[in-house]
């Protein structure tokens, strides 16, 4: 069994005092951050990447994951107790989770959400034991013009998942793509769209995008939106959920697990959809859909199940193809080339150590999360009686030391503080920035795989579709654009997205 | 002509404002070939498709109805932009400190509802943590004070 020696590497490797203990706060920041509304993983995992830069790369990683998966979890805490969602991957928690809490059952929700959570993330940890090595071996078989549709398979995925205008999202990856060539070219040196700035010549960096796109523009808009919004809490009386409750919820966590880790291993894929995928299934199948919205517990244990499965399993196209899927993995991108690891399938036989211990630390993680969640839960709701503004100030605060000793460069904040300008514009037009900043991390990949593909063919671009892994690729892409574009699926989508 | 949709109309001239200036600057770079692809080939080619897009978009406000423009609160966007700003320009000629203090009372009075004894508390606890977490914490190299 060479999945029992791996997993014994990763474990060994994940089990080390030091290692625990990134993990552990990682998770811990993740429930934090996931508790509170108005900050999510993006722009912490942006704040926290100088602070890794003196860890080893083991520990780094695995402390940034904590805060992706552990984001899932304390956003549901939120979602039940002031139906607020803490992340956007919480919002259809929010619609039986605080009726069941105004039906004095916040406890039981609770309870199944963590314990939901705790299963999937144990099946997804699994699944990417089990399904990223011969992924991997598939992506050797990768040539430029695979990588080159792979990409554009990925945005096109982005596009389809985006909330709101279809045309908004493609105009946002192209922009992002644009933004992420400005520098000097790998190719030929030159420097592009510099404006005569040093600084830009080695690109603008992805924290100061994701920084001021995910970062100040929110806290600017969260300011605004103040609008006095009294705060009425659940009380929570005890935690224990009822027989009923196993037994009404058992299924829709298999069902909400299954949904979520499919969901988050697609291009594209992430935390989000599956948890909006797999409430939509359990309204659908269940044998009384009028239950939903007034507490039905499987509307909590399957949305929760799902995040936290979609936000495991979206690890897998990024350790074994080097694509991210999703903004956070875009992040995690760059946290591996801060260490000096390039993404991609040849981490897992050059890295068996970072690979496999990213991997038993997830199943770890899990395992404090359900401690810190459940016996803990007094501590965190407390969080959530701290005003915002007392919040906001360290936050901004926070975010500016962050992108600041990425590169000691003040030029570096002046400009996130341009992107929040723009990310604050692009809240108010209805324009998600989340399919900019996935272009801006795979427009220098794109191009470079693109001008590789056409070398390697002699300048002929049938190479992406006479190659068959390519063609299949681009053949999924074009199905998907075509199935968004049809107008009955189209006005599905905008349902989707509209609770 | 009168704008249907302002959030389609702005957006789509933003756009359009980027992939004007991407083929603006980007037609000096070198071309190349298909076979040889030059620095130019990939941004014209985004720039030009951005700027259709741009335009498409632009067309959609002006054409089909839509929601109208949220008010801007200027107070918040002006003040957390500004304090952003005071820390870039302050960070490295008077040092860390004095930044993080300035950052923390401009950013608290972007919000009408700070008091001003807890932002001084605030200050000073933020105050605490960026110097005692970050710079020897972490050990991050800022430069702390002026002198």
């Amino acid at each position: 069994m060479e999945l029992l020696a791996d997993l014994q590497l990763g474990f060994g490797v994940a089990l080390t005092l030091q290692n625990i203990l990134y993990c552990f706060i990682g998770v811990l920041l993740g429930t934090l951050i996931g508790v509170l509304p108005g900050i999510g993983p993006v722009a912490t995992i942006a704040m926290l990447l100088p602070a890794t830069y003196t860890l080893p790369p083991v520990s780094a990683l695995i402390m940034l994951a904590g805060i992706y998966y552990g984001a899932q979890y304390g956003g549901s805490t939120t979602a039940i107790l002031v139906n607020i969602p803490g992340e956007s991957s919480s919002v259809v928690t929010c619609l039986d989770g605080y009726a069941m809490a105004r039906q004095g059952r916040a406890g039981p929700a609770l309870a199944i959400a963590a314990l939901g959570s705790f299963f999937a993330g144990t099946v997804s940890t699994l699944m990417l034991a089990l399904f990223a090595p011969p992924l991997a071996e598939v992506a050797f078989r990768f040539g430029p013009a695979e990588y080159f549709s792979l990409m554009v398979l990925g945005l096109i995925a982005a596009i389809v998942l985006a909330r709101g205008s279809l045309i908004k999202a493609i105009a946002m990856i192209i922009l992002g793509l644009l933004l992420g060539i400005v520098g000097a070219d790998t190719n030929t040196g030159l420097f592009r769209f510099t404006f005569g700035l040093p600084q830009l010549a080695d690109g603008i960096g992805f924290v100061v995008v994701a920084m001021g796109l995910f970062g100040f523009s929110e806290i600017i808009a969260n300011l605004e939106r103040r609008a006095k919004r009294e705060i009425v809490m659940a009380r929570i009386t005890s935690l224990m959920p009822t027989r009923e409750d196993f037994a009404a919820s058992w299924k829709a966590v298999l069902r909400g697990t299954g949904i979520g880790a499919l969901l988050g291993i697609l291009p594209g894929g992430g935390a989000v959809l599956g948890s909006f995928a797999a409430y939509t299934l359990e309204k659908k199948i269940a044998k009384d859909p009028s239950r939903f919205g007034k507490g039905a517990i499987e509307g909590v244990a399957a949305p929760e199940s799902a995040n936290n499965a979609g936000a495991q399993t979206s690890f897998i196209p990024l350790l074994t193809l080097g694509i991210p899927s999703n903004a956070v993995m875009a992040l995690m991108v760059g946290a591996m080339t801060i260490h000096g690891i390039t993404p991609g399938p040849q981490v897992m036989s050059q890295r068996p150590d970072l690979f496999w211990g990213m991997i038993a630390s997830m199943w770890i993680g899990n395992f404090l999360l359900v401690i810190l969640n459940l016996p803990l839960i007094g501590i965190w709701v407390k969080l959530l009686s701290v005003p915002y503004r007392l919040l906001y100030p360290a936050i901004l605060l926070f975010c500016c030391i962050g992108v600041y000793s990425l590169n000691n460069s003040a030029v570096d904040v002046g400009l996130a503080l341009f992107f929040g300008l723009l990310g604050y514009l692009f809240i108010k037009l209805d324009c998600e920035p989340a399919p900019l900043l996935l272009g801006f991390v795979l427009g220098p990949m794109m191009e470079d795989n693109l001008r590789r593909a056409m070398l390697l063919s002699r300048g002929n671009p049938g190479v992406f579709v006479t190659r068959p892994l390519s063609l299949g690729l681009l053949v999924v892409a074009l199905a998907l654009l075509i199935v968004v574009v049809l107008p009955a699926v189209r006005k599905k989508r905008e349902e989707a997205f509209q609770d | 002509m009168r704008i249907r949709s302002p959030r389609d109309f702005f957006a789509g001239a933003i756009f359009l404002l980027f992939g004007l200036c991407a083929v603006l600057v980007g037609r000096d770079y070198p071309m190349g070939t298909a076979l040889h692809m030059g620095s130019g080939y990939f941004p014209l080619v985004l720039g030009a498709l951005l700027l259709l897009l741009g335009a498409g978009i632009c067309i959609k406000g002006l054409v089909i109805d839509g929601e109208g423009l949220e008010s801007i609160g200027l107070r918040p966007l002006l003040l957390v932009l500004l304090a952003i700003g005071a820390f870039a320009v302050s960070v490295e000629p008077i040092g860390l400190v004095a930044a993080t203090v300035l950052m923390t009372l401009i950013g608290a009075s972007a919000s009408p509802e700070s008091r001003w004894r807890e932002v001084v508390v605030l200050t000073i606890a933020l105050l605490g943590l960026s110097v005692g977490v970050f710079a020897y914490g972490l050990g991050l190299p800022f430069r702390l004070f002026p002198f």
